[in-house]
């Protein structure tokens, strides 16, 4: 049940130990980290990086909603979104979603549905910086599919 | 009428907010967005593909249809690319 949108990096292991701190119901932690990925040509010695955007106040508001609907329809224990903006470098970390449940179902489909939804509903833009120059990066029509399997 | 600007959009239009006095008679997003177009060649090139441009309205994800009206915080944004 936690949100945070932030220019830092996160620590992963520590971050996933408090999702199940104290609470021994907890069966099962699934997560998911996105990564910068490297756009230059592999061996071109081209440089690049990707700057996000998002809306201050509607990004920690839809990240809410999604959480609470991921709550909604998993029996979850606690649940962690951090998404960061800025500018990062290839192999930052982005994104970690993770969720904690007693049983693994609802803890794995939980986290592909969130992951699936904040990409989908979430206001961050990524501008990236490549040999090219910098471009904003399209929506993918196949991320509207994959959030579209998760409708009901 | 607060009007917010992201992405390439922001770039667009040149800057990332503003507050407008917009007419009475506009009282639909589809509107407003008809009536930025008319302020200038900027906001034109900004809002030409309309299927590229999302809008929210007090922060919630909005159609053309949903209404608009003075003190509301309006932003236009492309497709998010968020995750």
């Amino acid at each position: 049940m936690t949100v945070r949108v932030q220019t830092e990096d996160f620590d992963i292991g520590a971050e996933l130990e408090k999702l199940s701190a104290g609470n021994h119901q907890v069966g099962g932690i699934a997560s998911f980290v996105g990564l910068v990925r490297d756009i230059a040509p592999k061996g071109s010695g081209a440089a690049s990086s990707m700057t996000l955007e998002h809306y201050p106040g509607m990004t920690e508001k839809r990240l809410a909603e999604i959480e609470a609907e991921a709550q909604r329809r998993w029996p979850l224990a606690a649940t962690l979104i951090i998404h960061r903006y800025g500018r990062l470098e290839p192999g930052d970390r982005i994104v970690l979603v993770a969720t904690a449940s007693s049983h693994r179902e609802a803890a794995l489909e939980s986290c592909a549905f969130l992951i699936d939804w904040l990409k989908t509903e979430a206001p961050f833009w990524k501008l990236e910086d490549g040999p090219q120059g910098p471009r904003w990066v399209e929506a993918k029509v196949s991320d509207d599919a994959r959030k579209a399997k998760w409708e009901k | 009428m607060k009007l917010l600007y992201f992405a390439w959009l922001r770039q667009k239009i040149g800057k990332a907010e503003e507050t407008l006095d917009v007419p009475a008679d506009v009282t639909q997003v589809g509107q407003l967005l008809d009536w930025l177009e008319t302020l200038g060649p900027n906001y034109a090139t900004a809002l030409k593909e309309r299927k590229a441009v999302k809008v929210a309205v007090n922060q919630d994800y909005v159609g053309l249809a949903h209404p608009v009206k003075a003190g509301d915080e309006v932003a236009l944004f492309p497709p998010v690319t968020g995750g």
